[in-house]
């Protein structure tokens, strides 16, 4: 569904993200893992054609480059890790957005607009705060809002920069599951950055490390969460055991490295 | 369960009132002057003027002419100007994301003045060249802004921008003073200019309102991609919008209204920033209501503005941009106050 091929981005004289490879399936959970500066959002920024870079990138088997913005939004929704709040503007008015890419430049969003809208925050139980000001809500409201934002935009891929940042364990929890279900229900493919390593590991179907731009591994969960990779690439002394479920648990060990 | 929620736009209660405010406004520029004419015969005058009404009102033929020939050309204008500075200034603000962002920003009024001074100490004869040079001089003056603004910064950011803006204003201000002190038997004219008149009659307004329909007309078709914009240009991008071509276009007509409100009426500050906050306040911040509801709010202030500027020292009268600032700024103290909002 997304295929990237050698990307490189230079930013500031320096290869931000350099030769980066990947590939994934419809309907699959790709996590990209890494330690700070890594490139991980600059990568997503190239996917979403927000940065000029070198190498291809396609979508749904088609050249992103040859994709004209409006078609491009349809097919691929990128929620940014901190993204811009207007806080004068409703719930309702922010989900809104979403369908900017079927609304005509001067026209007015239809009714069908209004509809998937009102349903999309039906799903994610914002129906309550339709009317309520963005910026009035809490931490775990506004990224419930956020991806309410990118699924009205009914696009086949979520692109979303570390969801779960600033978010305390259950809110963690809660909008993974959402996501992952709203994955299954609507088949959709998803790419995500992620800090927390056994949060990567837990939810993602395939995970990409990053360190210094270079996509270092790539795989299962299991083949990437190694002890030997993490401690290398993080610069961590980590243990790593396989949880109840066979998915690997990233331990820090105290003292270390 | 379906939600109650709908998108923001102009409600309909809200231009109502708005169009009623402006309305009364209107009446009131009309009634005062220094012929003594009573308040009831002005509004059956008014009635008269609507097609398909035919009232007596009368008033003598003298009184018809001073009616028509100079109050009411002076509340348009009043109308006119207020309503462009209003919805400029928002259009502003939306562009540059800044609630501080005022219609003069980009070197409008900066280029404007010079060319204004310019057209006073060089022409002094020729009293029609003044709002053409003025027009002019406010749309160099955002063009000059823009280009070094996006020569500086690849991609049309808006911080360099502004400070394209800044760099512009000091600059044609630096021009302007100097070129004044050629003629300083002229000062009294240009700061008279500088702070502001509607008493322009029938022909300055018929001069700009070609381009201030057209910038109106442009600006309101632009209020849902402001709302778009409010996300910061990579997100907007994101939703497939081209960001740096909707700033252009919404600049481009918010400087072109910029541009004919200055022709005719000189600078008359604190509209542009004033009126989109009050309507933010009351209406909510979605464009597509500030930006209909900025051009009927700011068209009904100035007009109030130009009464008190006529009938507080009456017969003298006070400038208008004067007044703007001086009632403006308590007032818009007083709504901040009022409409003070918990904000967690």
């Amino acid at each position: 569904m997304i295929g990237v091929c050698a990307v490189s981005v230079r930013l500031g004289g320096r290869d931000v993200v350099a030769d980066v490879g990947l590939d994934v399936r419809r309907g699959e959970w790709l996590a990209i893992i890494g330690p700070n500066g890594a490139g991980k959002s600059t990568l997503l920024k190239a996917v979403m054609g927000l940065v000029a870079h070198r190498g291809e990138v396609t979508i749904d088997s088609r050249p992103a480059a040859a994709l004209k913005p409006r078609a491009r939004a349809r097919l691929v929704a990128y929620a940014p890790q901190s993204p811009a709040l207007p806080p004068d503007m409703s719930v309702f008015d922010y989900a809104l957005l979403g369908r900017t890419p079927y609304i005509p430049y001067l026209g007015r969003e239809s009714g069908h607009d209004r509809r998937v809208t009102a349903s999309v925050l039906d799903r994610l139980d914002l129906t309550e705060l339709a009317t309520r000001r963005v910026g009035e809500l809490s931490g775990g409201e506004r990224q419930r809002v956020v991806l309410a934002r990118a699924l009205a935009q009914e696009a086949p891929v979520l692109l979303l920069d570390e969801p779960t940042t600033a978010l305390d364990l259950g809110h963690q929890q809660q909008v993974l599951e959402l996501v992952d279900r709203l994955r299954r229900a609507d088949g959709l493919t998803v790419v995500t950055t992620l800090h927390d390593l056994t949060v990567a590991g837990l939810y993602a179907d395939s995970l990409l490390l990053m360190a210094g731009g270079r996509a270092v591994a790539a795989g299962k969960p299991a083949q990437v969460l190694t002890e030997a990779l993490v401690g290398r690439h993080f610069d961590a002394q980590v243990k790593i055991e396989p949880g109840p479920d066979g998915r690997p648990v990233v331990h820090l060990v105290r003292g270390g490295p | 369960m379906t939600t109650q929620a709908r998108p923001s736009r102009a409600r309909p209660a809200w231009v109502a009132s708005a169009l009623g405010v402006l309305a009364v406004a209107m009446v009131a520029g009309l009634l005062d002057g220094a012929a003594d004419i009573s308040p009831w015969q002005v509004v059956l005058e008014v009635a008269d003027w609507l097609p398909l009404v035919h009232v007596d009102s009368g008033l003598a033929p003298v009184e018809q002419g001073l009616l028509f020939e100079l109050r009411l050309p002076r509340v348009l204008v009043a109308a006119v100007v207020g309503g462009l500075l209003a919805m400029a200034g928002a259009g502003y603000q939306g562009v540059f994301r800044n609630p501080l962002a005022d219609p003069y920003l980009l070197g409008a009024a900066a280029g404007a003045g010079l060319a204004a001074t310019a057209a006073i100490v060089l022409l002094p004869a020729a009293e029609g060249s003044v709002p053409i040079a003025a027009f002019a001089g406010a749309v160099g003056g955002v063009f000059l802004a823009y280009t070094l603004g996006n020569a500086a910064g690849r991609g049309g950011g808006t911080a360099t921008l502004v400070l394209a803006g800044v760099a512009v204003t000091s600059f044609l201000t630096a021009i302007q003073t100097f070129v004044q002190q050629f003629k300083v038997e002229e000062l009294q004219r240009i700061y008279s200019w500088i702070l502001g008149d509607v008493g322009g009659g029938w022909d300055q307004l018929w001069l700009v309102l070609p381009y201030a329909a057209v910038s109106a007309v442009l600006l309101l078709l632009h209020g849902r991609m402001l709302d778009v914009l409010s996300v910061g240009d990579e997100e907007a991008t994101s939703l497939g919008v081209r960001a740096a071509r909707v700033r252009f276009t919404v600049l481009l007509a918010a400087s072109l209204a910029t541009a004919s409100a200055v022709a005719v009426s000189g600078l008359i500050g604190f509209v542009g920033i004033v009126v989109p906050h009050v309507v933010r306040r009351l209406a909510g911040g979605s464009y597509r209501s500030v930006l209909p509801l900025s051009l009927i709010g700011g068209a009904a202030f100035l007009v109030l503005a130009d009464l008190v500027a006529r009938t507080v020292l009456a017969p003298a009268e006070l400038p208008i941009g004067v007044v703007t600032m001086f009632v403006g700024a308590p007032f818009f103290v007083g709504i901040l106050r009022v409409t003070r909002r918990a904000v967690t």
